[in-house]
């Protein structure tokens, strides 16, 4: 029983790719959008954005990059073993417009999360350059993936291994400043949060509309516990109905961070295990 | 069957004195989820029974939401006729384990009951769980007898109590019956919110799987409003009717200082992540904080099991805060003893104005304020105002606010032609029917937070409303 894992691969040395069969997750799901996952019945709750939802065939895929106790169980799913609990989708869908020059910035597994908003902005008849970011080369992931939606990928590491040395916010300035022949409109960025408030950081002087996947700690992803709630705004709201994705330049990344610290000594503790 | 014993005389059983309830002790049970209550005896449960003057014109029921035939059930009892007793109670309650276990009876059946105007009522609720209990247990899986299929299909969305009764009566009356659920398990509230000390999870699992015995198909994992739209369920999924039960979730917070702090919690949250995910256990994946000092806010069931939680989980003192007087607290009764005898400090009379943290965002304090009661409102019920310049700091590293929920958006708001009230519940017609033909609607999500039997009612009633509307409609509901 449970939800199959119809395939199993490594994309980079701690992010592993999950095709999983949830047809009741494919019937609506959109960009931006998420499923709650348990790989087992005494689990965690984790959420994982929905990357490549295959609707004829029921399946979606998923990119799980290995962090904690949890995540670490999932990667470790071959094919054939299945998942114990999906649910979805959840979250609200991202509003896509053609706005000319969208560019998408992703750091580590976050590059998985904003895949499927590349498309759709692709779709909707946008420039699309993406903004990819790893610590080395093994660590960018999705590169040709990308490439096949978007007019530009931009790949980055830290150690310039690969790509453009240096961070994915020095590489958006760049790119910003060269385009001035076709301004960049809006930015859409997922990633750690350091990364994400660097990025609104760039873009808030130059008023350029950007779009932050926060991630939160979640239980339940229906709005029922409020343990998501996130400050935009100066309002509360739960990043699981009213999100996940928000106006980075409203964001309180601070407290976001600082609230994803919560259960750091647990977590240690269970990895030690 | 037993020969008919010779009837108590009235004289008789009014020199019975009410029977207590064995409990858990209660320094070993403060640290431990293993259930409070215990259980009568055999013996102590009939002489319970005889107490009930078996009324013609039987008050108690009056009390009682579901109508439950107490004085048929309770003579069966002190005839010591065990089947007889079950299978009254059978006809009018379908989750009887559960409601003897968590009704509020002291407003309800027992309120009312006769001997209460002279003494103690009868144990109404002891009765009920004691007999349906003895029914659990000794007469194991019941075949349930076969129905003519109807041929139409019913959804039922949530499956808390409303939920559960829906779909048992509605796979009874020969319909098929799926039931949707958001979270990875059965039973809601039941099951997320009150904790296993109160009503233990097996009771539960017992019920929902009679309910797959049945028939009935459980589907988990599906949130209705974004997995399928009610729309999608009519039309696409080809569902003849549709009841909606998904509860009033929406967590209330107090919109004070500090509320984003770590260590608060909604009571949602707090008792989600130790009942439905088992964090009291050192091997469950699913943290929680476990704090030296924990305050809970709020007077009402939830605030109560959120202070009887932490309290096990090792906080001294667990301490729960609320801003009226002891009488006015809405929890039950029994709950209220069973805190104080587990030590648990109260403060009444008490508001939290501000949660006051530490330079790593931890919180460390909340800051409250006496109150005193001022005039009845409209209602009678005495508001609190504040006493100035009483400020004062309860220190603690856990906060979680039980003041309240509310409707939950997320399915209405994906139903525009679903009519809501103001505060966003949904608007149902006699026939327990929303504004869409075919869409019925009970429990918490109609009514606000109620209570466990008020929203399995719902579910009956809507049953057999859901039936009629079956029945009279000559065309299938999704027929344009
Ligand atoms: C809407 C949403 C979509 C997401 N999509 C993806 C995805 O597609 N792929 C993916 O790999 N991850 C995704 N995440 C993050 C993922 O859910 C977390 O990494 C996971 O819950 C951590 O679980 P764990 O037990 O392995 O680690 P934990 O043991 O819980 O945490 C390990 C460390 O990471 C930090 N942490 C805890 N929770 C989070 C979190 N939610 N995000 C970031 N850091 C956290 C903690 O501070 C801790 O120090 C998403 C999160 C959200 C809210
Ligand atoms: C902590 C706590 C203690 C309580 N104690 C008592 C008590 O002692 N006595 C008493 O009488 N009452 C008590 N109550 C109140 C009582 O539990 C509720 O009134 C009752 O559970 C309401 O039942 P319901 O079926 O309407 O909804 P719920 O029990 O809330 O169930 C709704 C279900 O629907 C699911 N759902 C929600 N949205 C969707 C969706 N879009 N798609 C699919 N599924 C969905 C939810 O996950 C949930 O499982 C307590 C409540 C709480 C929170
Ligand atoms: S269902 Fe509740 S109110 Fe009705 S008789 Fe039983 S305990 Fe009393
Ligand atoms: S009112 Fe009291 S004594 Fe009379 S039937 Fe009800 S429980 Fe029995
Ligand atoms: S995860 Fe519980 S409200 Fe968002």
């Amino acid at each position: 029983m449970g939800y199959q894992v119809l395939e199993s691969v490594w994309l980079a040395p701690n992010v592993r790719k999950l095709l999983v069969a949830a047809p009741h997750v494919t019937r609506n799901c959109g960009p931006g959008q998420f499923v709650i996952v348990r790989a087992t019945p005494d689990g965690e709750r984790i959420p994982l954005t929905i990357g490549f939802a295959d609707k004829a065939a029921g399946t979606i895929s998923l990119f799980i990059q290995a962090i904690g106790k949890s995540t670490t169980d999932l990667c470790n799913l071959e094919t054939g073993s299945s998942l114990c609990d999906v649910a979805g989708p959840m979250g609200k869908k991202t509003t896509i417009h053609n706005v000319g020059h969208a560019v998408i910035v992703g750091g580590g597994v976050g590059t998985a999360v904003i895949y499927p908003q590349a498309r759709a902005l692709k779709e909707q008849g946008n420039y699309v350059s993406a903004i990819i970011g790893g610590r080395s080369k093994p660590y960018v992931i999705l590169e040709e993936e990308l490439k096949a939606v978007c007019d530009a990928v931009y790949p980055c590491t830290d150690d310039g291994s690969y790509g453009f040395k240096g961070f994915v916010t020095q590489r958006l300035g760049q790119l910003i400043t060269e385009s001035t022949a076709n301004p960049v409109k809006e930015v859409i960025t997922a990633g750690p949060v350091p990364m994400m408030k660097a990025v609104a950081e760039v873009t808030r002087p130059l008023g350029i509309h950007t779009v932050a996947s926060l991630n939160p700690i979640m239980v339940d992803g229906t709005g029922m516990c409020g343990g998501c709630r996130v400050q935009v705004g100066g309002q509360m709201l739960f990043a699981c109905v009213d999100g996940p994705e928000f106006d980075a330049h409203q964001v309180d990344f601070k407290e976001l961070s600082d609230r994803l610290t919560a259960y750091r000594e647990h977590e240690q503790r269970c990895m030690a295990k | 069957m037993s020969e008919a014993k010779p009837k108590i005389k009235a004289a008789e059983r009014m020199k019975i004195n009410r029977q207590a309830m064995p409990a858990r002790d209660a320094v070993e049970r403060s640290h431990t989820f293993g259930e409070v209550n215990l259980g009568l005896l055999e013996q102590i449960a009939i002489l319970e029974a005889q107490r009930c003057l078996e009324c013609k014109e039987a008050k108690c029921v009056a009390g009682c939401p579901v109508a439950v035939d107490i004085p048929g059930f309770v003579a069966k009892l002190a005839e010591g006729d065990l089947q007889a007793a079950a299978d009254v109670l059978a006809n009018c309650n379908a989750l009887p384990c559960i409601s003897g276990r968590v009704c509020p009876q002291e407003k309800q059946c027992e309120i009312l009951c006769i001997r209460g105007k002279k003494g103690d009522p009868v144990a109404i609720g002891y009765l009920e769980r004691f007999v349906a209990d003895w029914a659990l247990a000794h007469r194991g899986v019941r075949k349930a007898a076969p129905v003519p299929l109807s041929g139409k299909k019913v959804a039922v969305v949530g499956s808390g109590p409303a939920g559960l009764t829906a779909a048992g009566e509605l796979a009874k009356l020969g319909h098929e019956v799926t039931v949707f659920e958001a979270l990875h398990q059965p039973g809601g509230v039941l099951v997320y919110g009150i904790p296993e000390f109160r009503l233990p999870k097996e009771i539960v699992k017992a019920e929902v799987d009679a309910l797959v015995r049945l028939g009935v198909e459980i589907r988990c994992n599906v949130i209705i409003g974004r997995s399928y739209t009610i729309d999608q369920l009519l039309q696409e999924e080809r569902y003849d009717a549709i009841f909606i039960a998904n509860g009033a979730g929406l967590p209330v917070f107090m919109g004070i200082p500090g509320e984003n702090l770590k260590g608060v919690y909604s009571a949602n949250e707090y008792l989600t992540r130790v009942n439905l995910m088992k964090a009291f256990d050192p091997n469950s994946a699913t943290p929680v904080l476990k704090a030296k000092q924990v305050v809970v806010v709020g007077g009402g069931n939830t605030a109560m099991d959120g202070v009887r939680v932490a309290r096990r989980l090792g906080a001294d003192p667990s301490t729960l805060v609320y801003r009226r007087s002891r009488t006015e607290m809405p929890a039950r009764i029994e709950e209220v003893h069973h805190a104080e005898e587990e030590g648990v400090v109260f403060q009444m009379l008490t508001n939290p104005v501000k949660i006051l943290g530490d330079d790593k965002g931890w919180v460390r304090a909340v800051l409250c304020q006496r109150m005193e009661l001022g005039a009845p409102d409209a209602k009678g019920r005495r508001s609190p105002v504040p006493i100035p310049n009483s400020e004062f700091e309860i220190p603690c590293e856990v906060v979680v606010e039980a003041i309240g929920t509310r409707a939950n958006p997320l399915l209405t708001a994906t139903t525009p032609d679903l009519k809501v009230n103001e505060k966003g519940y949904i608007q149902i017609d006699a026939n327990n029917m929303t504004s869409k033909p075919g869409v019925f609607a009970g429990g918490d999500i109609v009514r606000g937070a109620a209570t466990v039997i008020l929203a399995m009612g719902d579910g009956k009633r809507t049953a057999h409303a859901i039936d009629a509307y079956l029945k009279a409609s000559v065309q299938p509901a999704t027929a344009n």
